[in-house]
């Protein structure tokens, strides 16, 4: 779930519910406001989706510090997600990792093609502060890795939000590199984008947000559609 | 009446497992006390992080001895389920001892992503009180780096690579690897099944 911070609590607990009730697997709230505005989010919902939902969430945005993720975790989330502040200090994770284990510990990256290579971008929730790094996407991958991430999840900003599919190309090479589950983000439309980033790049999940916000595809038929091209879905 | 104690073990599972029995219309209690523990009916020991991590604050908290006279149904939960065991090479730590066995380390050699993150199946047959109305093939949320080999305690099993122990018994010692505040339906199936032994 992707949401700015005028969505107020009672749609992301109706919204929490609804997916919740319809069968996905994982939820991940984003805040994509607060890095670029230097604050943090407001926590006070955490608590109450934890109350409601029986399914692992994850929360995104503005965790700068170890005491900032102690607070998501210990209102209930189960993994907190880094992007921008892991940029801004890499040490951040390895503190992160360290505290919580690398179970809790999932890195975003955004990332698309720069002179003919993967670069990764930074502060890409605000597009007057959005920013190459100058950082090979691969190397990042590495780094993130050796500092102690449990989860990547690769956003490939080039398909992000068009729905014309995954970008299976940068998936399948960030994958050979990824000894942590990997989770494609960005470019989801259809079933068939979601069974062809199964089958063709080998993550470990698939990430979407307005396919599913908007209705236009319910995901018990995006699930009916994975078990009949036979990948393992959890009914 | 149940009168639920889960050991204060410093996870950052406790909230999220706090609220999954709030749902099943159950209070509990956190605490690190001896007594408490010893007067509750059931007790959960929750762990997230490492085993040796875990150890240490049972140490500190002086209630190693404790837990391993319980006599009431005690449920070990992820790291929590791992410290019911001889040792855990993660660390490699001396744990509680109620279940014979190592816990060791997926290898890389399953060429599997590592730590195991998702929803897997419980495998199981014959059927025990903590599996009622759960049935095999079930899915249920997992996230652990090291697990458990298939031993006489092991009630249920799950593949990930290679058979690990999904849930194990012996006596009032109960595990579950997975994250039942966590397993939708199924989960919380199970913990309302370990509150009703």
């Amino acid at each position: 779930m992707r949401f700015r911070d005028h969505v107020i609590v009672g749609d992301i607990l109706e919204l929490a519910r609804r997916y919740r009730d319809e069968g996905a697997d994982e939820l991940v709230f984003y805040d994509i406001t607060a890095s670029p505005d230097g604050r943090s989010v407001d926590r006070s919902w955490v608590r109450r989706v934890a109350r409601i939902l029986d399914i692992p969430f994850c929360v995104a945005g503005g965790i700068r510090s170890v005491a900032d993720a102690e607070e998501v975790l210990g209102e209930g989330a189960e993994k907190i997600s880094i992007n921008s502040p892991a940029l801004a200090d890499p040490e951040l994770i390895t503190r992160l990792s360290a505290r919580f284990g690398a179970q809790c510990v999932v890195v975003g990256i955004d990332s698309q093609t720069v002179d003919g290579s993967y670069q990764v971008y930074q502060y890409t929730g605000d597009p007057n502060r959005s920013r190459n790094t100058a950082r090979k996407t691969i190397d990042w991958v590495r780094e993130v890795q050796k500092r102690g991430a449990g989860e990547i999840v690769l956003n490939c900003m080039a398909s992000d939000g068009v729905r014309k599919g995954y970008d299976i190309a940068q998936l399948t090479i960030v994958r050979g590199e990824c000894s942590v589950p990997l989770i494609a983000s960005g470019g989801a439309g259809t079933p068939e984008h979601f069974a062809d980033v199964f089958s063709s790049a080998n993550v470990d999940g698939a990430l979407a947000a307005s396919v599913f916000h908007s209705g236009s595809l319910p995901i018990p038929q995006l699930k009916q559609f994975l078990r009949q091209s036979l990948i393992e879905v959890r009914p | 009446m149940t009168r639920l104690a889960i050991i204060d073990s410093g996870g950052a599972n406790i909230a999220s497992l706090r609220y999954a029995i709030e749902r099943l219309g159950i209070e509990s209690e956190l605490t690190t006390d001896p007594a408490r523990l010893r007067e509750a009916s059931h007790v959960i020991l929750p762990g997230v992080g490492a085993a040796a991590d875990c150890m240490a604050r049972l140490q500190n908290a002086g209630i190693v001895d404790t837990i391993r006279e319980l006599r009431q149904p005690l449920l070990g939960i992820c790291v929590g389920m791992q410290l019911l065991y001889e040792s855990s090479e993660e660390g490699d730590v001396e744990c509680l001892g109620l279940l014979r066995g190592r816990v060791r380390r997926f290898t890389s050699e399953l060429g599997l992503p590592v730590p195991h993150m998702g929803w897997n199946q419980l495998e199981f047959e014959p059927p025990s009180p903590l599996l009622n109305d759960i049935v095999p093939g079930d899915y249920v949320y997992f996230v652990h780096s090291y697990s458990a080999p298939i031993a006489d305690s092991t009630i249920a099993s799950s593949t990930y690579g290679e058979s690990f122990s999904a849930i194990v018994q012996q006596g009032n010692v109960y595990g579950a690897q997975f994250h039942p505040e966590r397993s939708a339906r199924i989960g919380s199936l199970l913990l309302r099944n370990f509150l009703r032994l």
